[in-house]
């Protein structure tokens, strides 16, 4: 440890510190601060209130949000798990099935989604489903965030999956399961941590997905994300900042969880 | 030929991995009853053949019969026979009860049976305290011994056993070949082992064979194994040894007139040499004793000794260059010859060993 360069003696290292961190959460506390404004100006702090929380929920623009938060949630229930079952077998077929041809192209495959810009993908999915006389509802906004949870799911997925040595499920195999059974009784338990951690980030990145909702959704049907939007598209007021500040509130909880789970994960491991 | 008290039979087994034979027709017969242990240098194919028979790997040609039975179509959970994984492979998420009823269970034992066997098993093993821990919990020789009784509990017809004791410190490893050797007598089924370690091979088992490069070079008991090796590469690996480059001048009735460096003559069983030429005898260190320099079979330069405690080891040099060693008792009668001394070594003729090239 002793050879680690102190970053502390780099000239300028604070400075630069602090300006990146500034500029990364300074808009996020102000959100934060002023959406307990008691005015109703997004600039001037009129005191301390909960007036714009009450709004929220029961305020003139409650239904709206409150219907787009149960769309946001049905997707992002049912895409980041299908994404996580599809993303499992996926990991599974990939860490076990020895020299699996095209196995660098079928890797290629399932994280293509992470690399090719997002707008791409909405033009495209957009472009598809008209082709393909889709109409655009909550189905194509399930289908399009189903397929790019994939890779998020996959990645802590796989990554746990190839800690599991295979001599457990040989061991599961030996003492008479099968190869059905090894997987269920055996793998399947080992995987759970990195499983629950895939889940929980593809739920998250679902539920704040703006672009490609907004590509994909059909008139009239709207997600938090995109009803925010739209409410802001007719100035901003502070309950678009409470809004936000909840959801704010639900992923940093979600990736704490889906980061505790996975390293829960790694410690029993070490305890072995 | 499936006599009955064949264990397992392997016959003629090829195992390729592309280009690289693995095992190279490889023939054994496993008794019942007995602690076969299979000992060679790593990448020799034990634990391939190993694998093989628990039906991890499957076999390119041949045959491999448990009591007669073919097995090489099989999966492994169809094979009535268990493993001891080198790392154990405890399932992390049970306990030792469940990792030990699993087999059982899967084996469709009723629930009731199962947890009177789990319980005895762990009494044999003496876990019975730890039956509630995790895997994780427990001491790497208590691991070893949680996979011992795991793979005896669903009574395997054999068992497997790939390099147990390798994760263990030495002085466990000691006890615990006492402690398996004890469990395989008390169980009396078939224990095949594999081992890259002699001396583990040599106090454990009833028969050990001895491998190299996907063959089998020989199978015998550890006497034989040690005292009649078959060749250099058993007589090299097993123990220590002397291998002397000797003329054969002549072989008749079973005995063989032999030259040796520095040219003096030696009699000595002929072994398997059956033809005069060029030979290699193999002289245990220990078989060998210090005598007056005219009388001896080889004259020899002391260069050094070693203090063992229980023996002390001299380091010789024969006239042609060749170091020996040799092992003397730690006696007060015993006498030490001083370094730069020329003696003669005097060979037992019956310890001796004549090997072809």
């Amino acid at each position: 440890m002793a050879g680690k360069t102190d970053l502390r003696r780099f000239p300028g290292f604070l400075a630069v510190t602090t300006l990146c961190l500034f500029v990364l959460y300074a808009p996020l506390i102000v959100v934060a601060v002023y959406s307990f404004n008691a005015s109703t100006s997004i600039t001037n702090w009129g005191g301390m209130s909960l007036m714009w929380y009450v709004d929220v929920f029961t305020g003139p623009e409650a239904p709206k949000f409150q219907k787009a938060a149960l769309n946001s949630m049905i997707i992002a229930v049912c895409a980041s798990v299908i994404a996580t079952i599809v993303a499992t077998l996926a990991a599974v077929a990939m860490t076990r099935a020895g020299r699996l041809r095209g196995k660098i192209f079928s890797f290629a495959l399932i994280n293509l989604p992470l690399m090719v810009p997002e707008v791409v993908t909405a033009v495209a999915s957009l472009v598809f489903f008209s082709a393909i006389g889709f109409t655009t509802g909550l189905t194509t906004i399930l289908i399009a965030h189903t397929v790019f949870c994939i890779p998020f799911a996959y990645l802590p997925i796989s990554a746990r999956m190839q800690s599991i040595p295979d001599m457990y499920e040989q061991a599961a195999m030996d003492l008479y399961a099968s190869p059905r059974e090894a997987f269920r009784l055996v793998l399947l338990p080992l995987m759970t941590p990195g499983i629950l951690s895939g889940f929980l980030l593809a739920f998250i990145i679902s539920l704040d997905d703006f672009l490609i909702t907004n590509f994909v959704k059909g008139a009239g049907v709207e997600t938090l994300p995109t009803a925010i939007f739209g409410s802001v598209k007719q100035g901003i007021k502070p309950n678009i900042m409470a809004i936000s500040t909840l959801m704010l509130v639900v992923s940093v909880a979600f990736v704490s969880l889906s980061w505790l789970v996975g390293r829960m994960g790694q410690d029993k491991k070490k305890n072995n | 030929m499936a006599s009955p008290e064949i264990a397992v039979s392997v016959d003629q087994v090829v195992k390729r991995y592309g280009n690289v034979t693995a095992l190279n027709g490889v023939s054994l017969d496993i008794r019942e009853n007995e602690f076969f242990t299979l000992l060679g240098p790593s990448g020799c194919g034990k634990t391939t053949l190993l694998r093989a028979i628990a039906g991890f790997e499957d076999v390119t040609e041949g045959h491999i019969r448990l009591k007669g039975q073919d097995l090489v179509d099989q999966p492994p959970f169809k094979r009535p026979v268990n493993t001891v994984f080198q790392q154990y492979a405890l399932f992390p998420h049970m306990s030792v009860t469940e990792n030990v009823l699993f087999g059982l269970l899967r084996k469709s034992w009723s629930r009731q049976d199962a947890e009177r066997r789990a319980q005895d098993v762990l009494e044999l093993v003496q876990l019975s305290d730890f039956a509630d821990r995790k895997p994780g919990q427990l001491s790497g020789g208590q691991q070893q011994r949680v996979a011992l009784a795991r793979a005896l509990a669903p009574r395997p017809e054999v068992l497997l056993l790939d390099e147990p004791l390798s994760a263990l410190d030495l002085k466990l490893r000691q006890a615990v070949r006492m402690e398996l050797k004890a469990i395989q007598r008390e169980t009396g089924i078939a224990f095949i082992f594999v081992t890259h370690d002699q001396e583990e091979a040599l106090t454990m088992s009833d028969r050990i064979a001895v491998m190299s490069a996907g063959h089998v070079q020989q199978v015998g008991t550890p006497k034989e194994i040690y005292e009649t090796p078959v060749n250099r590469f058993v007589a090299d690996f097993i123990g220590e040894t002397n291998l002397l480059d000797v003329q054969v001048l002549s072989v008749t009735g079973g005995l063989a007139q032999v030259l040796m460096p520095g040219n003096r003559n030696f009699k000595c069983p002929a072994a398997a040499v059956v033809n005069a030429g060029p030979g290699h005898l193999s002289v245990r260190p220990e078989r060998i004793s210090v005598c007056a320099e005219a009388a001896g079979d080889l004259s020899a330069t002391v260069i050094d000794h070693t203090y063992l405690g229980t023996d002390i080891q001299l380091h010789v040099k024969l006239v042609d260059g060749e170091a020996m060693s040799v092992r003397l008792q730690n006696a007060e009668t015993t006498l030490m010859p001083e370094t730069g001394v020329v003696v003669g070594l005097s060979l037992e003729a019956g310890a001796a060993r004549l090997l072809a090239d």
